[in-house]
């Protein structure tokens, strides 16, 4: 009985200092936001001839370009500009884009759709492949499959994406006239679900791949390190068979930490849509990235750098939170 | 254990000689001996040393090897694979084995001198970070966070894009970007070693702060900054690669061999002619996978803990 208790205090007390981690971390996560915002605001600056002076007809005289200026706040002390901008964002108000007039927040909303569909279905192939591979890699250690298996990651972490798309276009798409080249649908088919498959298959493989190579290694390792555990020895001295052994056993314990990570996968997904969107002319943030860049829109330049930074930020709380939650051995310091 | 503690190890043991058994059969090795032993084990990371080294002797002898000069327009363009142009000729005519010669400087410069810098300055915010702690490592480690918030390429991009692509940009801009990981690192590390007694012994005798960090610590920090440093060049030159790629790196007519790839972003160059892009994929693929394995050689053979 006097056990039972202290157990539940002991769980109590887990559950406040988890409580308290979670909370010590949304703290920690305000500042870091801050930061972004700083940084974010500052690179832009940086950039040389102002947006007023790109955009505006040569034959305006000086006066009226400084009072344009001035009615953009664009003489104002940058601090003051940082403020006002951080007023405007805090309203949800990113300005509006220098070549298309809209409002930024309307042209990445629109654009998010199909990134989010790119990275999602990235993630799940790139999971497909790397988590059997990493098990039998781990399970059959210092075989010829596993010098396979890990050298093929070493591949998939050291080929280029934008080689590998344009080595699959040629392959699937040009010479073997499989699959689309790119975009979305086809322009002027009938945008059946099909047709959309088709168009996101060699996309997601390729961002696959490279999460694919990174992982095999980390599920390898992961797998190793549970089938060395003193539990699973016991499980094999109950006489249990291999096979429960490793798959009831063994990769349930393995398995967890490689879910919960999965959110530090978000930066290389997001940098990796920038050229595969590109290449593929996939209408997400990716190619808006490109073609801010190459118009020289810096407002949406800015809104995209932001959200970026917001993202990962994000992931990476709800990773630790997950990861406490899920492991209980963790330390709250 | 460590760099410093291993090699007091094996120098004591080797001032005092017990003769129990005949000498030749316990022949004490040095820490740098033990290193490369263990590192010649990883056979791919012995190839990847050795294609490193032909890629490194072929930039910098460049203008003796490369049959043309990589700027020079000749008669024929677009044209495929000749016995006189063995990789064909781009589509200004220019000799495109010329050019993958004289690009292999362009991505291992960006390799080692992103690296270089980023390492410095990672090292330096490291040391002071995890050796001072309290204020100084509260704003360092919260300045870390705020750049690892920024996807790699995405911030890249970014600033490349407002700073102007250039060479020299794209490696500056690296250096000072990517010195997070190498901070954290070094930190870590640092935090683990001043525990240690000989740092404590070094505080009491009253060393100079500047001493203890670089002549001290450092020295026990090394194997895991050397270890990330070389996968930091992997990624370095992958990310050069992919921002000339999108015409934002080197710029031409200066060859990189991320630069010859953009033509092939049209369809009618990457289905008509692969000696185009073919071949320099190829050897950012080459360059990084071989990069990636002395980076895996060294870990192996710089962990303290395996025991081979």
């Amino acid at each position: 009985m006097r056990l039972h208790a202290s157990l539940l205090i002991d769980y109590a007390l887990g559950g406040a200092h988890l409580f308290s981690y979670i909370i010590r971390r949304l703290l920690i996560t305000i500042p870091i936001i801050f930061g972004v915002t700083i940084i974010n605001f500052l690179i832009i600056n940086m950039a040389p001839g102002n947006p007023v002076e790109m955009m505006i007809d040569p034959n305006l005289s000086q006066e009226d370009i400084e009072a344009r200026k001035d009615a953009l706040g664009l003489n104002a002390p940058l601090y003051i500009q940082y403020f006002n901008w951080l007023m405007n964002l805090l309203k949800g108000d990113l300005g509006f884009s220098m070549s298309t007039f809209e409002p930024v927040t309307q042209i990445i909303s629109e654009r998010l759709g199909p990134t989010i569909l790119l990275m999602g279905t990235a993630l799940f192939i790139g999971l497909l492949i790397a988590i059997p591979l990493g098990i039998i890699s781990a399970t059959k250690q210092y075989s010829k499959l596993d010098y396979l298996v890990t050298g093929g990651a070493f591949m998939g972490i050291s080929i280029p994406n934008f080689f590998l798309g344009l080595g699959l276009i040629y392959i699937v798409s040009l010479q073997l006239n499989l699959l689309p080249t790119g975009g979305m649908v086809t322009l002027g088919g009938d945008n059946g679900l099909t047709d959309r498959i088709l168009h996101l298959i060699l996309p997601s493989v390729v961002l696959g791949i490279g999460i694919a190579g990174k992982k095999i290694r980390y599920v390898r390792s992961s797998v190793l390190e549970t089938l060395g555990q003193d539990y699973l020895r016991t499980a094999r001295a109950k006489g249990l068979r291999e096979f429960i052994v490793i798959n009831k056993h063994g990769l349930r314990n393995a398995l967890i930490p490689i879910i919960t990570v999965i959110g530090l996968e978000i930066p290389l997904l997001l940098g990796g849509a920038v050229i595969i969107e590109q290449i593929f002319q996939w209408p997400g943030i990716g190619q808006l990235t490109i073609s801010s860049i190459m118009s020289r829109d810096y407002p949406t330049l800015m809104g995209l750098n932001l959200l970026a930074a917001v993202i990962v930020v994000s992931a990476n709380l709800l990773t630790d939170i997950v990861y406490s939650l899920v492991d209980p051995r963790i330390k709250y310091e | 254990m460590s760099l410093v503690n291993i090699k007091q190890e094996s120098d004591t043991s080797l001032g005092q000689v017990i003769p129990i058994v005949p000498e030749s059969t316990i022949k004490e090795e040095s820490y740098l001996q033990m290193v490369v032993r263990r590192y010649k084990k990883h056979k791919l990371a012995v190839i990847g040393l050795f294609v490193m080294i032909v890629l490194g002797l072929m930039a910098i002898f460049a203008p003796l090897i490369a049959p043309y000069d990589p700027y020079a327009v000749n008669e024929t363009f677009s044209a495929p694979p000749t016995p006189l142009h063995w990789l064909g000729t781009d589509q200004v005519g220019r000799d495109i084995l010329s050019r993958l010669i004289y690009a292999a400087r362009v991505s291992l410069m960006v390799g080692v001198g992103a690296v270089a810098i980023s390492v410095a300055i990672g090292t330096i915010l490291g040391l002071l970070s995890g050796y001072y702690g309290g204020k100084i490592d509260m704003v360092i480690m919260r300045l870390t966070d705020v750049f690892m918030s920024f996807p790699h390429l995405m911030l890249i991009l970014v600033v490349v894009s407002v700073v102007g692509p250039s060479l020299t940009n794209v490696i500056l801009v690296m250096g000072l970007l990517f010195w997070t990981g190498v901070a954290r690192l070094v930190r870590g590390s640092v935090l683990q070693v001043k525990q240690l007694d000989y740092v404590k012994a070094s505080i009491v005798l009253g060393l100079s702060t500047p001493r203890i960090l670089f002549q001290h610590i450092l020295p026990n920090v090394i194997a895991p900054i050397l270890v990330n440093g070389t996968f930091g060049i992997a990624a370095a030159i992958i990310i050069e690669a992919s921002l000339s790629f999108l015409g934002l790196g080197v710029q031409p007519p200066t060859a990189s061999w991320g630069n010859m790839l953009t033509d092939a972003q049209s369809l009618t160059v990457l289905s008509s002619q692969p000696w185009v892009w073919v071949p320099p994929g190829l050897l950012i693929m080459l360059t990084v996978l071989s990069v990636n394995f002395i980076g895996d050689g060294l870990r192996d053979a710089l962990d303290p803990k395996s025991i081979k």
